[in-house]
């Protein structure tokens, strides 16, 4: 009985309660709030996190991005779809990430809460938090319109009743005006360090103020002649009364940060094509470089110069040579005296023009053409590029290859050679250069950089100097001080080589818009001017319409890509036998037009959003 | 040995037998009909205008988008149930009617059988009176505008187009050959002439189809003729 007693004693005393909290332990797998905020260092640790979430439209870590408009051609098989359909999807560039919004929310109350750290980091936390939360409404108002501002965490109750947590949609201009007051609030607890290029700096709060407050100009402006897009609420368009107040904003926010003198334009090389391209590949006290997404040697690296180094001097056995400039985007560039031209192919009387040297025929043009594009006759790395499609003879037949490289007989000959380059082109050959032309922008010159076991540590860059003066140019123009403008706009030109500056009665919306598109390409910019401009419609009109001949026409159509050709003539005892001739050339693969509808101005916000939100309006013209 | 293949042919034949016990059947009621102002189909373009419909009842709502064909005709395939028919806003060269019984724009319709339905709406404009003419290789069209809506809601004309195409698909985005007359330079609506040239075509074909399209200023989608074959 007894021995039964201390059994039951001891089995009694097991399921005696402890102490209260004996459940409620520290988790070991993740850092709680007040553990994370006592600490800077972990707090830098979410802070990266959040960096890291910022949205980019095109950039290096895609590359067929790059070939969505009409800049170029997409030289892989898996892309090719790029240029065989008509119609952009209403829901393409969409975004709806609350979130990330959710997150930040989160960031920004715990940080004006916290009492730990030391009040400069804190301040810089809060500032860099508050600036990625006003670049993320930024990012949805330019692809959705006016968007339900939520500036603080959302919590719901359980009551089986969610209506209170449903917002409607913000106007677009509100949008903007929360943009534009962020970034000014927060532009002087944030470093004025031109050094700092992967975080938040007065700089960049700066030129993201200009940015913005441009497209709200913009879209003020040229809204107007679009009326159909735009929602009776205010959704989605802004009031053209409203354009000059956001132009003067923009141009303030450019000359704050332009004559602040912390960052200047990259000129550290004599060479000017040389100078362009090393803006985007030299990291070493860039002064143009205000905001990037950096990549680091032996640590995080992107695979674009895997992707598009030229064939012909590829590192790895697979990819090189993708991404294929467009001779849309190569016959922009003007000619030194500041007058646009096609490449010129023919003479006046039908016949070809013969060049000596293939480089001839891009000769006396804008610097960044070969700072941008690594075209016929050009070398990278050192070493020639190899683009010639193969031999025309004297009848005007031509001789190629189906091979890279490929070797014929050449008529009158009994030993065959090469007829056709290393790197193509050759139509419907992948990695060949299929529109003739590869790209230099971004394009790392490091070698190793083209292999998958290294990559190329190449930054991203989000802002840089140059935009921030074509922003102040095209305000000062929209508010009429084109003396104001000129200065701007000029100073980017005498860095791509041009010795002629323009003057008041040359400057009009199309130089401006085409001075974008030049100095910019492959920069993630053109969907939003084009958007912004109420241009889109009109460019990308889904129209079999030819390659035009006025490039600097700013609404010229430009649906498909088209590409160029070069050919060693053939013709022995004729003079021009050995010089080179060029065709303009559709690819076979381009076999449709691009169309860009009303309602692709603001992307389609889905049904589940809406049902989840009945107080969400469409997007107009859906 | 042999035991064991019929083993594995009888385990094969089990995997591959399919059950139909959780499928329901498939839609099977159509709802036809055209876009019409009074009993006149109204052309447009292909794959652009569309109409929808809603279920109501449950939870979620996802519409179902239907397509206009050029000649203003449209087909659904659906479940019998009632469902609510909208024309959004900005959709087609029209306006909606006010429906009397549902005070509202949009249509209550109750599908039991295969229904035929014609949506009545409100157009800009109706081309009227075309004709097409070929001379060589030139095709030439007559036509007038109708102005229907008058007042405060009314839209000037932006252009019109004479599109050439290949196909029977006709409108800017097949067009081979096309005119263009700005609205400004139409001096009488009710009777615009406009003629193109039909460029050469490859492979060769000695027909084209042809129709006129009207671009009303603010109304993204085009208002079009009937489609004509054209042989020459």
């Amino acid at each position: 009985m007894k021995k039964y007693l201390i059994a039951l004693i001891f089995m009694m005393s097991l399921t005696v309660a402890c102490e209260d909290d004996f459940l409620d332990r520290e988790p070991t797998n993740i850092l709680l709030d007040d553990q994370v905020w006592s600490d800077g260092g972990l707090v830098l640790s979410v802070l990266a996190d959040l960096y890291n979430r910022y949205y980019d439209f095109q950039q290096l870590e895609n590359w067929s991005g790059f070939a969505e408009f009409d800049e170029a051609f997409a030289s892989q098989f898996g892309q090719y779809w790029r240029h065989q359909f008509q119609d952009y999807g209403y829901d393409a560039w969409g975004v709806w990430d609350y979130n990330y919004i959710r997150d930040l929310n989160l960031f920004i109350q715990q940080g004006e809460q916290t009492t730990e750290l030391d009040e400069s980091s804190r301040v810089r936390f809060l500032a860099e938090a508050r600036f990625l939360r006003a670049a993320l409404y930024f990012e949805h108002v330019k692809r959705m319109g006016g968007v339900p501002l939520i500036l603080e965490p959302l919590e719901y109750d359980f009551s089986g009743d969610p209506t209170y947590l449903q917002y409607p949609r913000s106007k677009e201009h509100e949008v903007y005006d929360f943009v534009i007051s962020e970034l000014e609030a927060i532009k002087n607890d944030l470093p004025n360090n031109a050094d700092i290029k992967s975080r938040a700096t007065t700089g960049l709060a700066l030129a993201m103020k200009s940015r913005a407050a441009l497209y709200a100009g913009s879209i003020a402006k040229y809204g107007a002649t679009t009326p159909e897009v735009s929602t009776s609420g205010g959704e989605v368009g802004i009031p053209a009364s409203m354009a000059d107040g956001y132009y003067q904003i923009a141009l303030a926010a450019a000359q704050e940060l332009i004559n602040s003198g912390t960052y200047a334009l990259y000129n550290k090389k004599d060479d000017l094509e040389e100078n362009f391209a090393s803006i985007f590949l030299d990291k070493d006290a860039n002064p143009e470089t205000i905001f990037v997404k950096d990549y680091k040697e032996k640590g995080r690296t992107h695979g674009f110069t895997i992707e598009v180094i030229p064939r012909s001097l590829r590192e790895e056995n697979i990819a090189g040579g993708n991404l294929n400039p467009s001779l849309n985007l190569v016959q922009s560039f003007e000619y030194l005296d500041n007058t646009f031209g096609e490449i010129e192919t023919m003479d006046g009387d039908g016949n070809y023009i013969y060049y000596d040297d293939p480089a001839e025929a891009f000769a006396g043009r804008d610097a960044r053409l070969g700072g941008t594009i690594i075209y016929p006759g050009t070398t990278y790395r050192g070493k020639d590029v190899d683009i010639w499609a193969g031999y025309i003879l004297e009848d005007g037949s031509t001789i190629s290859s189906d091979q890279l490289g490929g070797q014929a007989t050449l008529p009158g000959k009994s030993v065959s050679e090469q007829v056709v380059g290393f790197d193509g082109p050759i139509d419907q050959l992948e990695s060949s250069a299929q529109a003739g032309f590869y790209v230099r922008k971004y394009n790392d010159t490091d070698v190793g950089s083209g292999q998958r076991g290294t990559g190329s540590d190449v930054a991203w860059i989000r802002y840089r100097y140059a935009e921030v003066l074509l922003n102040a140019a095209e305000a000062a123009y929209e508010l009429g001080q084109t003396d104001v403008a000129l200065p701007y706009i000029n100073a980017v030109r005498q860095r791509a080589g041009f010795t002629t500056d323009l003057t008041a009665a040359d400057l009009d919306f199309d130089r401006i818009a085409h001075e974008r598109k030049v100095e910019l390409a492959f920069e993630g910019h053109t969907l939003f001017d084009m958007k912004r401009w109420r241009l889109a419609h009109k460019v990308w009109d889904g129209s079999y319409a030819e390659l035009t001949n006025n490039p600097g026409d700013a609404d010229a159509v430009s649906t498909r890509v088209y590409g160029l050709w070069p050919y060693k003539v053939y013709d022995p005892g004729n003079p021009n036998d050995g010089k080179w001739i060029f065709k303009e050339v559709l690819p076979s693969v381009v076999n449709s037009a691009h169309r860009f509808r009303l309602g692709n101005y603001y992307s389609f916000i889905n049904d589940g959003i809406r049902n989840a939100n009945p107080k969400i309006v469409r997007n107009p013209n859906q | 040995m042999k035991l064991k293949i019929q083993y594995i042919i009888a385990i094969i034949s089990i995997i591959f037998a399919s059950c139909e016990y959780d499928n329901y059947d498939e839609p099977d009621t159509f709802l036809k009909g055209r876009i019409v102002y009074q009993g006149e189909p109204i052309n447009v373009s292909y794959n652009d205008v569309y109409f929808q419909l809603i279920e109501p009842g449950w939870q979620l709502t996802y519409p179902i988008n239907v397509a206009i064909d050029q000649d203003g005709s449209y087909s659904a395939l659906l479940f019998k149930a009632d469902y609510k028919l909208v024309l959004p806003d900005g959709q087609g060269p029209y306006k909606s009617l006010l429906n009397a019984e549902s005070n509202s724009d949009s249509l209550d319709i109750n599908l039991s059988g295969t229904t035929e339905f014609d949506i009545e709406v409100l157009p800009y404009y109706m081309v009227k009176n075309t004709g097409f003419s070929v001379s060589g290789k030139t095709v030439t069209s007559t036509f007038g505008l109708d102005k229907i809506i008058t007042g405060d809601d009314a839209k000037d004309v932006e252009r019109v187009n004479l599109y050439i195409s290949k196909t029977a698909f006709v409108d800017t985005r097949t067009s081979v050959s096309t005119a263009e007359i700005g609205g400004g330079d139409i001096a009488d609506l009710n009777s615009i002439s406009m003629s193109t040239d039909i460029p050469d075509l490859v492979p060769t074909q000695n027909y084209v189809f042809a129709r006129v399209g009207v671009k009303i200023a603010g109304v993204e989608d085009m208002l079009f003729s009937d489609i004509q074959k054209i042989e020459f």
